[in-house]
């Protein structure tokens, strides 16, 4: 009666997704870059330059100043006299047109800051141009509209600029983290002397360009690129009168320890090893998109990373195999194809320290899960790795990987589940997957962390604080508390 | 009612409106917002060159070109089958579609004029597209389309039911129109513009599977919202849920709503990121369009000669 299926000429489709490679031809990278000081790019008077790389190829883009001590004394002159000439005297409502002509500049060049932002730090084309720099723009425009409103802030309270903020910021968000320090530092007043990471300067020497033809004035911004001799300068620098430092708590703790006594504000965000923890009632494939997103994300070069899954016991197999298979369907590799997932290892230090660590599991005895995916044959790419059967005394259970590397572990109780997220030295960010909300917001209540995200993770917003506990920092950025760290008060 | 089939690992021993309910209340939840934001991510997958050539090809495979309306006249039927059978007159090397479908009255005259093209006739039945009659029309209406020729039917689930919690009702109703189908192939449309949510979707997706679904199908295209990519995802989920528990790999057709072969792209790239490859292929895969097939054959025309044709250039059937 009815006719047979064709079957054999319903062969299943391989389909490979043809390469779709963003254009580099929309950036023009130079041969060399100065410092930018005072509104202008000047050779160093150190003398020195370094080399700054693509990790996706190792080939060389540019070389780049390493600025000295000198090289910072001019800087901090130049951010002391721009804000004792004109951006401390400056209207708010003018500060905030500043400010929003780098936002709408930013815009309108946010196909070359997402390309050269790609090329210089390794991450997946479609993260830079669709986090990164859309984000970077929302953080100028959030705070362009606080500049004429900061007597608004906390009323009964007059606000006033410190001063010169010295500024160093990391490697995984290099643009967005610039746009976090600059947009609120800038807004409440206060010039700046911003240090970009070692491996990544190039989108903040492309901002600082920026910057000039949106004709900020000379001095409010400065930066100076180098490594860590350069930002211990920086920081260390005595006119300068707010530190605010985004990179590894080691770091960290040297710069607390040498700003002490110095009367200098101080901000810092640092580490963590967030916990990410998922209830047996949990929307499992979405929470699934949650874990993947948490510590893929940028390789795992974050933070907030939920490096640290907490699974209820109940769940876990069924999880983990869920996990694997989505693992499976990661694509790795060349960062400018618009369909990569996971992208290039910042560095080859980055890498090794990776490696390191992934070693330190499986001899650990932890059990270890990579996909069989190809990886490209140059460049600084390693696959995404999870590990089960961890326990809270394994390194990588307690150190923070900054990699694509996930730990799993697994709870009884809700209250085992808040032990364990809390049992570590950081304190930067957590995530909580059910569907039952007294539950969200008990987990909320006890986690020690300066974010919990509840049914996502990941999520960003310039009006919403981001900071940490413990050993991932103290300060805020982001919202009316970022504000707070650049500003004096006075009653009245 | 005890069931001894592959589908019943998933299922409790004795299938009553108690057990069925406890069973879908087991079923994982869905995040609406965490839906959308996966299907929003994959919507960014760009697609080129040869990677795109194959798709579009095969889309026109996994195409039922559907008319359901109330003026079809056997004209009609014979026009739709013509243009399903060789797409585009100019190009024999486009393939054929995979099946029309039909009302069940047009059933024998798409039976005739698709005869020995390989093109399948699906009629829709059991009172489409409410689904609102009495069960023993319903299987009356299903053994017709099935004795007329129909290849595969496309029934609809009593959607009233199942928002009244009536779980056994949907799932005996889907289990006898399976067997009154005999060797045609079943695809239960479960209306998911009237179940509202994610969680009734995945819910009704899996109890259409367990019991004895070979298809599960979004719309019947009369309601809006119709296919959605949310939606798809969920029932893609199920699908593969329900593979994993029982080894049987159940077909998906989104159905409504889908014009565009940039549209249709998503749709591919959703499933091939979900199930994968073993479901890429028209027995596990349809779009249920009417007005699809032209856009695709535009985006070929244009992939093969450099420039877009004018829709002048293609026949309107």
């Amino acid at each position: 009666m009815s006719r047979s299926l064709p079957t054999t000429s319903h062969r299943p489709l391989l389909w490979e997704y043809a390469r779709s490679t963003e254009s580099t031809e929309i950036v023009d990278i130079e041969e060399s870059y100065g410092l930018f000081i005072d509104g202008e790019f000047r050779k160093p008077k150190s003398g020195r330059t370094f080399p700054t790389i693509n990790p996706a190829t190792e080939e060389r883009l540019s070389t780049v100043a390493e600025a000295g001590e000198a090289d910072i004394d001019d800087a901090v002159a130049a951010a002391r006299a721009a804000f004792d000439g004109v951006w401390g005297s400056m209207s708010g409502a003018e500060r905030a047109k500043h400010l929003f002509r780098l936002a709408r500049m930013v815009q309108e060049r946010s196909r070359e800051l997402a390309v050269l932002e790609t090329l210089d730090g390794g991450k997946p084309i479609k993260e830079s141009r669709d986090v990164d720099i859309p984000l970077v723009a929302a953080h100028f425009f959030y705070h362009a509209g606080w500049a004429d409103k900061l007597d608004y802030l906390f009323p009964g309270m007059r606000p006033r600029a410190l001063g010169v903020a010295g500024q160093v910021i990391p490697w995984n968000f290099p643009l967005l983290m610039l746009a976090w320090k600059v947009a609120p530092a800038m807004a409440a007043g206060n010039t700046v002397v911003l240090k970009p990471a070692e491996t990544t300067p190039l989108t903040a020497l492309a901002f600082a360009s920026i910057a000039v033809e949106a004709g900020l004035p000379p001095g409010v911004l400065n930066v100076v690129t180098g490594a860590g001799a350069t930002g211990a300068a920086v920081v260390g620098h005595p006119d300068v009168d707010k530190v605010a430092f985004t990179g590894s708590t080691a770091v960290g703790k040297v710069i607390q320890d040498r700003l002490a006594g110095s009367g200098k504000r101080l901000t810092l965000e640092l580490g963590g090893k967030a916990a990410h923890v998922i209830f047996e009632d949990a929307p499992i494939d979405q929470a699934i998109e949650g874990v993947i997103n948490g510590i893929f994300f940028n390789q795992g070069h974050v933070c907030c990373a939920g490096s640290r899954l907490l699974v209820e016991e109940s769940i876990h197999d069924r999880f983990v195999d869920k996990l694997k298979r989505r693992l499976s369907t990661l694509r790795v590799g060349d960062p400018m194809d618009k369909n990569t997932d996971v992208g290039a290892i910042n560095s080859r230090e980055q890498l090794e320290k990776i490696t390191e660590l992934v070693d330190s599991g499986v001899s650990e005895g932890a059990e270890m899960f990579q996909p069989d995916c190809a990886l490209p044959e140059r460049g600084f790419f390693f696959r995404p790795t999870l590990f089960t059967g961890v326990s809270q005394s394994h390194r990588i259970a307690q150190e923070e990987i900054f990699g694509p590397v996930l730990a799993i572990l697994t709870f009884r109780t809700p209250e085992e589940a808040v032990e364990k997220a809390n049992n570590t030295p950081y304190g930067l960010s957590a995530g909580v997957w059910t569907t039952k909300g007294s539950r969200i917001l008990w987990m909320a209540d006890r986690m020690k962390a300066g974010v919990v995200w509840a049914n996502t993770y990941n999520k960003f917003d310039p009006t919403s604080p981001f900071g940490g506990y413990k050993e991932s920092g103290f300060g805020r950025e982001g919202g009316r508390h970022g504000l707070l760290g650049y500003l004096d008060w006075s009653e009245g | 009612m005890t069931l001894a089939t592959a589908h019943a690992s998933v299922l409790p021993d004795r299938v009553t409106t108690a057990t069925l309910r406890s069973f879908l209340r087991s079923v994982p939840s869905v995040d609406e917002v965490g839906a959308a934001e996966r299907v929003a991510a994959l919507s960014t997958r760009s697609i080129k060159r040869e990677s795109k050539r194959a798709a579009l090809d095969l889309m026109i495979r996994m195409m039922d070109l559907t008319t359901l309306e109330g003026k079809d006249t056997p004209g009609r039927i014979a026009q739709l089958a013509a243009k399903a059978i060789r797409p585009d007159p100019t190009q024999p090397s486009i393939p054929s579609v995979a099946a029309v479908c039909v009302y069940p009255n047009m059933v024998p005259y798409a039976v005739g004029a698709t005869e020995g093209s390989g093109v399948r006739v699906a009629s829709v039945a059991t009172y489409f597209p409410s689904g609102l009659a009495d069960i023993r029309l319903k299987l009356e209406e299903a053994k017709m389309v099935v004795a007329a020729g129909a290849d595969e039917v496309d029934m609809v689930i009593d959607r009233g039911a199942f928002l009244a919690g009536d779980y056994f009702r949907v799932f005996d109703e889907v289990r006898r129109v399976k067997e009154a189908c005999g060797d045609a192939h079943l695809k239960v449309i479960l209306e998911t513009g009237e179940l509202a949510t994610l969680d009734n979707v995945r819910r009704a997706s899996l109890l259409a599977m367990a019991a004895g679904a070979d298809f599960i199908k979004t719309s019947t295209g009369k309601v809006t919202p119709a296919a959605t990519l949310p939606v798809t995802l969920v029932m893609l989920e199920a699908i593969r849920d329900f593979f994993d528990a029982t080894g049987v790999m159940v077909g998906m057709k989104p159905a409504g709503g889908i014009r565009t072969s940039k549209e249709a792209m998503r749709y591919l790239v959703v499933l091939n990121e979900t199930l994968g490859e073993p479901w890429m292929t028209p027995d596990r895969f349809r779009f249920g369009a009417s007005s699809l097939l032209n856009d695709v054959l535009m985006q070929i025309r244009w992939l093969e000669t450099g420039r877009y044709a004018s829709p002048d250039y293609f026949t309107k059937d």
